[in-house]
Formats: structure tokens, sequence, C-alpha cells
């Protein structure tokens, strides 16, 4: 309240026009416009439906790649190199030459999102699994347990909160992802394509609304993780 | 000669020939040991750092194939489908995500077995009944380690390995966790090999000990402990416990380490 009654003071007092520093006031006033109108809805519901499979499938191929990396010295020597290459180009470069690949708007942009959030995971993975103590893995060797006992009662418990905590970072990078992917191939749909237009248009309150939206889809992506969180390493409130 | 061999089958449990381990990165650990456990006996295994005990442990439990020689279980022919084993490490390694019955639950688990009296009956065995409920990161360490021997105990294996399982304990809790160890060897049929860095633990509650040392480990001498049992911790103060504790220490010593 304190940050937002301070801005409406600077713009008022710094007298800054409403297309280069738009107070509190006149983005609110944006707001509701582009709230009842129905635009901002529509808007970040294409781009939410471009996050949230970005994540899971970036999720779903980031995982057993890990487990392969982690648990295979041959895979970890093959693969690595083009892995960490890879990170070396910055997915706003590669991102253009996805749109001409890909014809599908909407893959293309699913896809910039699945770039970005798979190396975070890919890493937590395999961290994760690195993690788990040597001893545990005699123990369940001992009792003579199947390779899936050992995924499914070691080291996939075992593994959780670190690839948890992946999965926070990769939740809100996944918004990052699909933005560039809107930016690149602005074709009348997301939130993206809705800044790039507000920019054109001068219209400096509306992409004040935009980025807050953006912020309120990150931030939910994140609470939603971590409420899957609470509950999976539930045993960690034990005290 | 069949005669022979089916002979010391009878009274021998577990035997080890002639084994050796070289790592794969050609460090070698120990160097033709050669051993037998009775059944049911307790054999504790002493000695220097690094000579290789944890080796000759992960051998004898089948997790570690010798590079030669030949580890073969009164049962079983040589580790063909060796019997799931008991082990217990100095780090009581619980899962802590799983509360302490779940982590003695594990090894059912693992079998398929459903017996939830057999986890009760040695949470009491163990004394902690009370602490069901409770996740490792609520127990003191000596707790957490009688939870580890639960879970080692629970699905009745009839080889306890212990690494230093009391290594990390305070020296109070140590002995306390020694009694308790052979209170619960005494309630079960079980054959317990123990490696540890303490000679008095090692005489206090072995039937026999061995001696490791050098680089790499042999076994350089068996130590018959013929002390009465049960062993009370006032037997420490007697010349005989104290004549058998110089003797291991000058054994270890004369190797030079
Ligand atoms: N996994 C391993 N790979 C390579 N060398 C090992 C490994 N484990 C143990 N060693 C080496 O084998 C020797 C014996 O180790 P260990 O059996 O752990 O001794 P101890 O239990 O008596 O301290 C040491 O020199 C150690 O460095
Ligand atoms: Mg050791």
């Amino acid at each position: 309240m304190l940050l937002l009654a301070l801005w409406q003071v600077l713009t008022v007092v710094g007298g800054y026009d409403r297309f280069i520093l738009p107070g509190p006031l006149d983005v609110w006033e944006q707001f509701s416009i582009v709230a009842t109108d129905g635009r901002l809805l529509r808007h970040s519901l294409v781009t939410i439906s471009e996050v949230i499979p970005g994540l899971l499938i970036g999720f779903l191929v980031a995982t057993p790649l890990g487990y392969l990396l982690a648990r295979s010295p041959l895979a970890e020597r093959l693969l690595s190199p083009y892995l960490i290459a890879s990170q070396a180009i910055p997915v706003i470069a590669i991102a253009p030459l996805l749109t001409i690949w890909v014809r599908s708007t909407y893959w293309s942009r699913v896809l910039v999102a699945v770039l970005v959030v798979f190396f975070p995971i890919l890493i937590n993975v395999i961290a994760g699994l690195r993690s788990v103590p040597s001893e545990l893995y005699e123990l369940m060797q001992s009792l003579r347990a199947t390779r899936w006992q050992i995924f499914r009662q070691l080291e996939a418990p075992a593994a959780m909160p670190i690839l948890l905590a992946g999965l926070k970072v990769g939740a809100t990078l996944s918004v990052i992802g699909a933005l560039v992917g809107e930016f690149v191939q602005p074709k009348s749909q997301g939130l993206g394509f809705l800044l790039v237009t507000a920019r054109y248009q001068f219209k400096t309150d509306l992409v004040f609304v935009v980025l807050l939206t953006l912020s309120a889809i990150a931030l939910s992506m994140y609470g939603l993780v971590a409420l899957a969180e609470r509950w999976l390493l539930r045993w960690k409130r034990a005290t | 000669m069949t005669s022979l061999a089916t002979q010391t089958r009878d009274t021998t449990f577990l035997c080890a020939e002639g084994v050796s381990h070289v790592y794969p990165d050609g460090v070698q650990a120990i160097a033709d040991v050669s051993l037998s456990l009775a059944p049911g006996s307790f054999t504790a295994l002493v000695g220097p750092s690094g000579v290789g005990k944890s080796t000759l442990l992960r051998i004898l439990g089948g997790l570690l194939k010798p590079s030669s020689g030949a580890v073969s279980l009164r049962s079983s022919p040589p580790h063909l489908s060796p019997d799931p084993v008991g082990i217990v490490f100095q780090r009581d390694n619980l899962m802590p995500w799983r509360t302490a019955y779940d982590n003695v639950c594990l090894p059912l688990e693992v079998q398929g077995v459903r017996a939830p009296e057999r986890v009760q009956s040695l949470l009491e065995l163990v004394g902690l009944d009370g602490f069901a409920h409770s996740y490792p990161s609520q127990l003191s360490g000596g707790m957490a380690q009688r939870v580890a021997l639960a879970r080692a105990l629970v699905h009745r294996p009839e080889l306890l390995l212990l690494d230093e399982p009391f290594g990390a304990l305070d020296a109070l809790t140590r002995e306390r966790m020694g009694q308790e160890l052979m209170r619960i060897w005494h309630a079960m049929p079980v054959t317990v090999f123990m490696v540890t860095h303490s000679i008095t633990e090692a005489v206090r509650l072995a039937d026999e000990v061995l001696v490791m040392t050098g680089y790499p480990g042999r076994i350089t001498e068996h130590v018959v402990v013929n002390l009465p049992r049960p062993r009370e911790l006032s037997l420490e103060a007697t010349t005989a416990f104290q004549k058998l504790v110089m003797d291991i220490r000058a054994a270890i010593e004369e190797a030079g380490v």
C-alpha cells in the first residue's frame, strides 16, 4: 500500500506523462477496462494454456533424461557435452528458428516454454538422485530389491525435495518461456501479443497491467508447486 | 572328501575361502582372507581404518563380488541366490520420509510380506514401541540406531552384518546399545558379524575376535573369547577380560600401525 502511494505521489510530483510512467490510478483504470471487456481474461487464458503444457512437457522429458544421466555414466559422457553447449545459446536466439520449424503458432510457443524449463529441472533431477546415500542403495541391494523397488521406495522419495525445488524454478520460468514464444510469434493472441500491441500504441498503463498479470500467473504457478510440495514433503514438518 | 565337506557344512554357517578384492581403480583392499562363522555365533572384526574391514563385510553380505576366492552359505550354493541379509551401518541410514514404524517395514515391503505384528514386536524388543509414529528427525542418535537394528532384523535374516554400528554414538549410549544387542541376539537365532573400532566392545560382545591388519588387509589373528555369558559390564574389570584386550591390542600394534 505504502509502495502504491509512493508511486502515485512520484507520478504526480514528477509530472511524468502518462505514457512514460503511468500512476497506479491510471493502471487501475486501464485494468478495469480490459478486465470488463474480457480482453485480459482471453489473453491470459491463452498464455496459461501455453505455460502449463510447457511446464508439464518439460518436466516429463527432463525427469527420465535426468534419471538416465544420473544412473548411466555412458549416457552422461555421451549427452552432457551437447546439453551444456545447448545452454550457451540463449532461448531468445533459437525461438525464431523454432517458429520456422514448428508450423503451429501454439506449439511453437509451448516448445519455447519447454526449452526454458527443461534445463533447471534436469539439473535438479540429477542433483536429487546424486544425493541418495550409497549406503541406502546397499541396504536395498541387501534386501534383493528389484530395480523398480529401488526407484519407487528409495530414489523417487529421496530425490523429491531437490526435484521439487527445481520444479518451483521451472514454474516461474515457464511463464517467461511462453512470453518469449509469444514475442517471436505475436499472432493475435496471448499476453505477449497484448504487451507488444500496448507498446506500439504507447499505452504504457496497459503494459503495466500485462506485466502485473504475468507476475500474478508466475506466482500462482509457483504457489501450485509449493502446495504440491507441502503435501508431498509433509514428513518434513514433523518436529 | 565329500564327507569331510559335509561335516564342515554342518558346523559352519558361512565360509569364506581365499577371498581377495581389488577395486576397479586398482586398490587392493583385502588379500587371501579365509574365515568361517558358526551358526548363531557372534564374530567381531577389529583393525585400523582402511585395512578393508568394510570391504570384507560387503563381500560376506553378497553386496560385492570378490575378485577371487569364494563365499558360501550353508543353505545355498555360492552366491547363486543368496538370502537377504540384515545390515546396519555407522550412520543409521533411516529414510527421513518414513516414520520409525514404516522404516522397520521396508524389508517386508520389498519382500511383499505383510506382518505388522513382527514390526510391532521388534519395536518393542528395541524399546521403541512408543515412538512408532515418530520421524527419524525426531529421534536421538541412539534411538535411530535402534530403529535401524529393528529394520535389519524384521525380515528374519540368518546373517546380521554390523559395520561400526555404534561408532557415531557417545560412550555411554554405545555401551547401552552393546548390551541391547546382546539381549536381541539371545532372543533371535541370528549369526552376527560386526566390524568395530573398539577392542573392549569386541571382547565384551563376541565369541571370537578377528584381527585384520596390513595393506591390503589380511586376518592376522583369531582370538576366541571364552568368557561366560551373560556378560555384565563388571566383566571388564576382570583380569581374563583385560588380558584378551591386551592380546588383541598387541596383535594390532605388532603389525606396525
Ligand atoms: N568403492 C571403493 N572404490 C575404490 N576403493 C575403495 C572403495 N571402498 C574402499 N576402498 C579402498 O579400499 C581400502 C579398504 O577400505 P575399507 O574396506 O572401507 O576399509 P575399513 O572399513 O577397514 O576402513 C581403502 O584403501 C579404501 O580407500
Ligand atoms: Mg569401514
